[in-house]
């Protein structure tokens, strides 16, 4: 048989799968593993779902996805973050945020150009560079700087090759916004250097110190940048797989082209759910995103109470406490807690050589757990 | 702090320093909060939401809503009637109502017989009150905020992106 593709072949699995494998074999695990939300997708949302469905709204969409659920997005980005896009011609809706990314690099990309990766970072921004032809640059953020973007360091890092830069904020699996100093700065580099931005934006919502500040949005910055948001997060809305992108006409035409050729459109029940999302859903969001805080309150204060140093997470869901007390790598330790303790977390190495020392744990996870899942961590320290 | 009375209207067993730790305030902070909260009647009382359908053995008590006409009265309008109303241990709940009827009162009995003696020979003899429409209840979906289905499972991954 003749080889198969040689960048898909040489990526390896995503690390976490291990961690999966094991703990969907043990009873009562807590987990502290899962990057998704632990709320339903609030009622109202799901009730216009089974209404999308009653009334047969179950045909293909238009290639962009609803206009009405692109003019809320493009209404909320401004009104929200002084973000303006044109529904019609720069805003396009995607199968989640994934989809969202994949289309981006595809389009920046020409093959072997790079794509510099603050990292630690989402387990899926190095491959996706891959698989759309590029070769992704990770560069180190650092614990004492609230894993801040070094802008210096990505400058350091920008060579003839480089297209663009791509960013998550807030984090996954930091839990770190960016401030706005960092992102001008970042976007006067990029002026510099001639390079495109992709911004993550999917936890735009999920922010508990500071504020967020959508890069779009950022003086020059327009011009050059994908940006990338979905329901996943604040709406809880993983399973229903829309997100959307908002790019100047000419990145997002061909995002159009590349999608229409290859997922079409957005499944048609998950957009009018959205819809509904948008309009009448903000109660929830601020219930979700004040409980999520009150959690990460009292799980980072129980993390630095068993002795684990943990950077301040301002948005997300995760915290990115240093294991580096233990003496263990952070596979080793994620594995011995899970068999000793039964707690499960993801090892900070997934997200980059940077995430190293540190494991990934979510609080989107009942307090009583959260509180067991702390004691128990303190007492699987104690037993080094 | 609004915020607190929230948390303990959904879960009146949180501790004093895990509210502390969640709103960001010192602990000793909270502790007077919610002291002068008990002893000026804003907190009434720490309660548990019981689905008693779901306890075995118990006698099922009844529940009926009862609407009740007044004829006010000058200088006290519906508020002595609804007072006097609100004494009998049977009524759990007594609203003052737009609409049709002018209270609306949540009445708990052994049974059935019980609650129509309680219409009959207590409520419908009071001064004043014109007429009643009893409403039993015949199943629990939400009480106070909290729907008695069974809470969905959890369907995450164990471990995911």
């Amino acid at each position: 048989m003749k080889p198969l593709n040689d960048t898909i072949t040489a990526c390896p699995p995503s690390g976490i799968r291990k961690f999966f494998d094991i703990a969907a074999e043990m009873d009562d695990v807590i987990s502290l593993g899962v990057g998704e939300p632990d709320f339903v997708t609030p009622w109202r949302i799901r009730e216009a779902g089974i209404y999308a469905l009653e009334h047969g709204y179950t045909t293909y969409t238009g290639n962009s996805g609803l206009a009405q659920l692109r003019r809320l997005i493009c209404d909320d980005l401004s009104s929200r973050y002084d973000a303006h896009y044109a529904w019609d011609s720069e805003c396009l809706i995607t199968t989640g945020v994934s989809e969202g990314l994949d289309l981006a690099l595809r389009v920046l990309l020409n093959p072997g150009e790079e794509v510099i990766v603050p990292e630690p970072c989402y387990v899926a921004y190095q491959p996706c560079v891959s698989f759309a032809g590029g070769t992704p640059v990770g560069v180190a953020t650092r614990a004492e700087d609230s894993f801040a973007i070094d802008v210096a360091a990505i400058e350091a890092a920008v060579t003839p090759r480089t297209k663009a830069i791509l960013i998550g904020s807030p984090a996954n699996p930091t839990g770190a916004v960016q401030p706005v100093e960092v992102l001008r700065d970042l976007v006067r580099l990029a002026e510099r250097h001639d390079l495109y931005l992709v911004s993550d934006e999917i936890y735009d919502r999920l922010t508990y110190t500071g504020s967020h500040t959508c890069l779009g949005a950022v003086p020059g910055a327009r011009e050059r940048t994908v940006v990338l948001g979905g329901f996943s997060k604040a709406q809880a809305m993983t399973g229903w797989r829309v997100g959307w992108l908002a790019a100047p006409r000419a990145i997002a035409e061909l995002c159009v082209r590349v999608h229409q050729y290859t997922m079409l459109c957005a499944p048609h029940v998950s957009q009018v759910a959205a819809v509904e999302a948008l309009t009448s859903a903000e109660g929830d969001v601020t219930e979700m995103v004040a409980d999520y805080d009150r959690r990460r309150r009292v799980f980072v204060k129980g993390l630095r109470e068993i002795g684990l140093e943990c950077p301040e997470p301002a948005g997300a869901f995760y915290a990115f406490p240093s294991i580096r007390s233990s003496g263990l790598s952070s596979e080793e330790f994620a594995e011995r807690l899970l068999k000793a303790e039964s707690v499960a977390v993801v090892p900070g190495s997934v997200f980059g050589p940077s995430g190293e020392g540190h494991i990934r744990c979510s609080y989107a996870t009942a307090l009583p757990q959260l509180e067991q899942a702390v004691e128990r961590m303190g007492r699987f320290l104690q037993s080094l | 702090m609004r915020e607190i009375l929230e948390l303990l209207e959904r879960d009146a067993q949180l501790s004093h320093d895990t509210i502390a730790t969640m709103v960001g305030l010192p602990v000793g902070e909270v502790d007077a909060l919610i002291g002068d909260w008990e002893r000026s009647g804003v907190i009434r009382r720490h309660k548990a939401v019981v689905n008693w359908e779901a306890v075995e053995g118990r006698d099922q008590e009844v529940t009926a809503f009862i609407d009740v006409s007044v004829a006010p009265a000058r200088g006290v309008g519906f508020d002595d009637v609804a007072t006097r109303i609100s004494r009998f241990d049977e009524v759990r709940d007594c609203y003052l109502v737009s609409g049709g009827h002018d209270l609306r009162c949540t009445i708990v009995g052994r049974d059935i017989r019980a609650i129509s003696d309680f219409v009959s020979q207590k409520l419908s003899t009071i001064d004043r009150v014109q007429s009643t429409a009893t409403h039993f209840v015949l199943a629990t979906h939400k009480r106070d905020g909290d729907t008695f289905a069974e809470p969905e499972p959890d369907h995450r991954l164990p471990v995911t992106p």
